[in-house]
């Protein structure tokens, strides 16, 4: 087993793992936090994004002692206490969402753009979230709620 | 959910440690893992030993060198599409890394990974096949170089032995001003290329000092059109001598029939994205 002390969602960790268990094994399974979920283990959906040192990656494809000493940022750490992110609060409002399983990832990497990008058109917005596959929407409502969050969150600042 | 078989994993701090580590029957290196996880969850590859170098930073500079520019063999994708010492002499890999998957795969993804991977399709065989990179390997017995046509050998062949690591690529810098452009087609936005062409034009008194047309997706591995290079060195530089040339562009690719595109279709692409390449990179060269 390796032992591993990283820091998720600001706070410190420790873990033992075995060499296989991926990033997201060991936040779902070691440290219960599942709203980063496996969609495919390849690195084709999305749905495992979380951030790596403040960049969103696939925590499927990073292996959970990749992370020794890294910060790890998911969806669990997104809100502020009871108080929903924007993003979150318009996704409920756009009704973007269906079965649900894509839309931690696609939070995690829409806050990482917003982060980086205040005003995003709608292109900028439907390339950085290409790689987080959703199978219910139509991914449309995704993109509103996100251009909608980010004019909100321009107003509040 | 999909597991790899079980193995030893290794996290050498320096590159003397990364070499004694890949001392070992069957040992694989791990850097941003984007395909070999992949790999080795389908069970494809199952290695007894992994040996991470993501600690190893010095793997990681981008450098000037007195002859050119020095990648790193850790440089993430996302990294190198943003570099500035790249954007300045080699702005068609910014310009490449934008069909390089996606936004999480990019800031994993590394430039030798996707060397050493030798995916025919992918970006970084590419550019480093038109721009006539040096790959730089380390093994036990010290350093050595490798020419893109040495070092890719087949589809997901390289020329890297056991204990043996890449530690970065040197691009020579254009003998003269020059123009560069990247074009692709692929199924959707971020899938593997169907056709890949780079292109890298230097005019001097009006004529085409140079010519290198690169192209990935129509053979096992990414390749020059050396015939049509040849055949517009010296000529007029003209948009109309490289359309007359692009018949040339085809000579000796072998494209495979798969699941994305017949071979037909592949060959078919290969003066239009030749075309757009050379064009583009022409207008550059002689802004």
């Amino acid at each position: 087993m390796i032992h591993v002390s990283t820091t998720v969602n600001g706070d410190a960790h420790e873990f033992l793992c075995d060499p296989r268990e991926t990033l997201l094994d060991a936040l779902r399974d070691r440290l219960e936090l599942t709203g980063a979920k496996e969609g495919c283990g390849t690195g084709d959906c999305g749905a495992c994004t979380v951030l790596l040192d403040g960049r969103p990656v696939c925590s499927c494809l990073v292996l959970a002692a990749e992370a020794k000493g890294r910060e790890v940022g998911t969806v669990e750490g997104i809100a502020d206490g009871e108080d929903l992110h924007p993003l979150q609060r318009k996704f409920i409002e756009h009704a973007a969402l269906q079965c649900g399983i894509c839309t931690p990832g696609i939070l995690v990497a829409a806050k990482a753009l917003l982060e980086r990008n205040p005003d995003p058109n709608e292109t900028e917005v439907r390339y950085w979230l290409a790689g987080n596959l959703c199978r219910c929407t139509g991914y449309d409502k995704i993109i509103r709620a996100v251009l909608d969050a980010a004019g909100e969150m321009r107003e509040a600042t | 959910m999909m597991k790899p078989v079980a193995f030893e994993y290794v996290r050498p701090e320096t590159l003397a440690e990364a070499v004694t580590a890949l001392d070992h029957d069957d040992a694989r290196i791990i850097a941003g893992g984007q395909s070999l996880l992949p790999m080795m969850n389908f069970r494809l590859v199952q290695p007894e030993r992994l040996v991470d170098i993501n600690r190893i930073t010095e793997l990681e500079r981008i450098e000037r060198t007195k002859t050119g520019l020095r990648i790193g063999a850790l440089t993430r994708h996302a990294n190198a599409a943003r570099d500035p010492l790249l954007a300045e002499h080699f702005p068609i890999v910014a310009e490449a890394m934008g069909h390089v998957a996606h936004v999480a795969i990019r800031n994993r993804g590394t430039v030798a990974g996707s060397l050493c991977h030798a995916d025919p399709s992918a970006e970084w065989p590419l550019l480093v096949t038109l721009l006539d990179g040096e790959i730089e390997i380390l093994g036990s017995d010290g350093h050595r170089s490798a020419e893109p046509s040495e070092f890719f050998l087949a589809p997901l062949v390289t020329d890297i032995e056991e204990q043996e690591l890449v530690t970065g690529v040197h691009l020579p810098l254009p003998a003269g001003p020059s123009g560069m452009a990247f074009e692709e087609v692929a199924q959707r936005a971020g899938d593997f290329a169907v056709v890949a062409a780079g292109a890298m034009v230097r005019v001097e008194n009006d004529t085409f000092a140079e010519v290198r047309l690169g192209l990935g997706g129509v053979f096992d591995t990414s390749v020059r059109a050396r015939a049509l290079e040849g055949a517009l060195t010296g000529q007029r530089a003209r948009a109309e001598e490289l359309e007359a040339a692009l018949p040339l562009a085809i000579e000796d690719l072998e494209p495979n029939d798969d699941l994305h595109a017949s071979a037909d279709y592949r060959l078919s692409l290969v003066p239009v994205l030749a075309r757009r390449a050379l064009i583009r990179a022409l207008h550059r060269a002689t802004q």
